[in-house]
């Protein structure tokens, strides 16, 4: 049942883009979205279309664990484009339809609807990059690193951190709670799989009030271990791992930099 | 009866992360059996017990329950798990509703009976199961973790099981929560002959007192099957499965090897204190 969830999914692996930091590479990815909305002319999508394949193939991941990430977009990616093809006017009018004379397709509509699909496909395909290639742990470490700074507005950086870090690490526990409580209600002969909709939706009480009494259960028994073993927070708490930021750290963000500057510039 | 004929079954076949959890497993339970499973952590106890209510599809093999191939792809599940009721481990966690009559009520409800005859099943799983009818408005999550438990077990045999299997009954209770659910299983079976009984323990003296015959797992396979006195007497071989015997065998088979002629197959301290009330008799006489 949860077995498509890409959240947190992470690839072990050995590339360049493995073995970068955790922070440069969140923070390269924001440059990179930023960029992405930015930029407007074919050509400036055509560079970073390569760009993006460039990456892809440095992170040596399997081409197929990208694309599997854009399924559950296409009907986003669908309804996005269809709605600028029709909305957007300007330009010369390609086709207009014979019924409904107010309906048309403009140069301007299949110009924007194909660049839309294009930024929204190489959002996702960065965003998964990082996630696919960064441990979840790494991931939140980094964030927590890039958020010290607003700690002097009061953003709690490690509770965000760490409430992160637990919501991941609980995602296999839960759906495997989730799979043994379908099996005992099935056992008393539970349907899950007909009926209409309320009939569905009524027939998920029998599994969510059990799942989330166990949360609740769990969340508790959590916090009861890390009160006895003293976590109090973030303050002075060092860490066993350091993030170093190495070479390949600094070529990346010269490349994006140089990159990102040649985009706006055509 | 049930009959198991050659079950394996292996996790995600074809994927890196295979594994065999079942192996060759073939035995038969006859009907009114009472029948333990025995094994160390992983041994496919629990994997093998989801495949006898068709929870979990075999790999390979047959699995026959009164003649009735369950593994057939036409077979009727819901009949299937209408006779053969399943409790899981900690079952008091799959609680759900806001009485405990209607979570009782939710199998005979699903089956489709009459209001007269849910009504009577639950009463008489109830009183099974030793809970009191004044119980039966209360929230269920406001009981105590024995009387939970035992909601959870009346919730299965409201449904009225021709072979009732629980999957560590005892786990997690005090003793006094323990004694009085293994206590219920013996006076369930005495009650209804015909109910077939399988669990999974790992206490041996649960198993000693409450059982007939015995299946043991090692492994994903069948490593032993016969009665608990066949069984236990092959005491250097559990041990080596990471299993035990009750501490009254292991007291039994040490007199043994240090020279005492007794018996090997008493596994009860009732029948073992008979025996040596006899042999105190035969010291006093010589």
């Amino acid at each position: 049942m949860f077995k498509d969830i890409t959240i947190g999914q992470y690839i072990e692996g050995n590339s360049f883009i493995h073995k970068m930091d955790a922070r440069v590479k969140i923070l390269l990815s924001l440059i990179y979205i930023v960029i992405l909305f930015l930029i407007s002319t074919p050509v400036a999508y055509a560079l970073v279309f390569l760009l993006t394949a460039f990456l892809v193939w440095l992170s040596k991941l399997p081409v197929k664990y990208i694309i599997k990430g854009l399924k559950p977009m296409l009907y986003i990616l669908i309804f996005t484009s269809i709605l600028n093809l029709f909305m957007t006017g300007g330009g010369d009018v390609l086709w207009t339809c014979p019924f409904l004379p107010s309906l048309k397709i403009t140069e301007q509509g299949l110009k924007t609807a194909i660049l839309m699909v294009l930024r929204l496909s190489l959002l996702v395909v960065v965003t998964s990059l990082l996630t696919l290639t960064t441990s979840p742990l790494m991931l939140t470490d980094g964030i927590e690193k890039l958020l010290k700074p607003f700690e002097i507005i009061k953003v709690p950086a490690h509770e965000i951190a760490m409430m992160m870090t637990i919501a991941i690490r609980f995602i296999p526990t839960l759906s495997e709670e989730t799979e043994k409580i379908i099996k005992a209600q099935t056992a008393r002969g539970a349907d899950f799989e007909s009926g209409n909709i309320l009939k569905r939706a009524k027939a998920m009480i029998p599994l969510l009030v059990p799942l989330f009494i166990s949360a609740f259960r769990r969340a508790d028994d959590l916090a009861v271990a890390m009160d006895s073993r003293c976590y109090h927070g973030g303050k002075n708490r060092t860490r066993m791992k350091q993030m170093k930021m190495t070479w390949r750290d600094g070529v990346a963000a010269i490349v994006l930099v140089l990159a990102s500057v040649l985009l706006l510039a055509i | 009866m049930i009959k198991v004929t050659n079950l394996s079954y292996i996790y995600q076949q074809g994927m890196p992360f295979e594994e065999t959890a079942l192996s060759d497993i073939s035995f038969e339970i006859p009907d009114g059996d009472f029948v333990a499973i025995i094994g160390h952590t992983g041994s496919g106890k629990s994997t093998l017990i989801q495949h006898l209510n068709a929870l979990i599809k075999p790999t390979k093999g047959k699995i026959e329950i009164n003649g009735v191939d369950i593994t057939a792809p036409d077979v009727d599940l819901r009949a299937v798990r209408r006779d053969v009721g399943l409790v899981f481990q900690y079952p008091e966690h799959q609680l759900f509703e806001e009485t405990v009559y209607k979570d009782i009520a939710f199998g005979p409800k699903n089956m489709g009976l009459s209001d007269d005859e849910i009504r009577q099943r639950v009463l008489d799983a109830m009183h099974f199961v030793g809970l009191s009818e004044d119980l039966l408005e209360k929230s269920p999550f406001e009981l105590s973790g024995g009387q939970k438990r035992r909601v959870a077990i009346a919730g299965v045999l409201s449904m009225r099981p021709k072979v009732l299997i629980l999957d560590e009954p005892t786990a997690g209770l005090d003793p006094k929560g323990r004694d009085e659910i293994l206590n219920q299983l013996v006076t369930l079976h005495k009650e209804n002959e015909n109910m077939t009984i399988i669990f999974v323990s790992h206490s041996m003296e649960d198993v000693a007192m409450l059982a007939n015959n015995v299946l043991v797992m090692n492994k994903g396979k069948l490593a032993m099957k016969g009665s608990v006195a066949d069984v236990f007497e092959r005491s250097a071989e559990l041990r080596e499965m990471g299993l035990d015997v009750p501490q009254i065998t292991e007291l039994t088979h040490r007199l043994i090897a240090a020279g005492v002629d007794i018996r090997p197959d008493i596994y009860t301290v009732k029948f073992a204190s008979e025996i040596f009330a006899e042999l105190l008799k035969e010291a006093e006489n010589v």
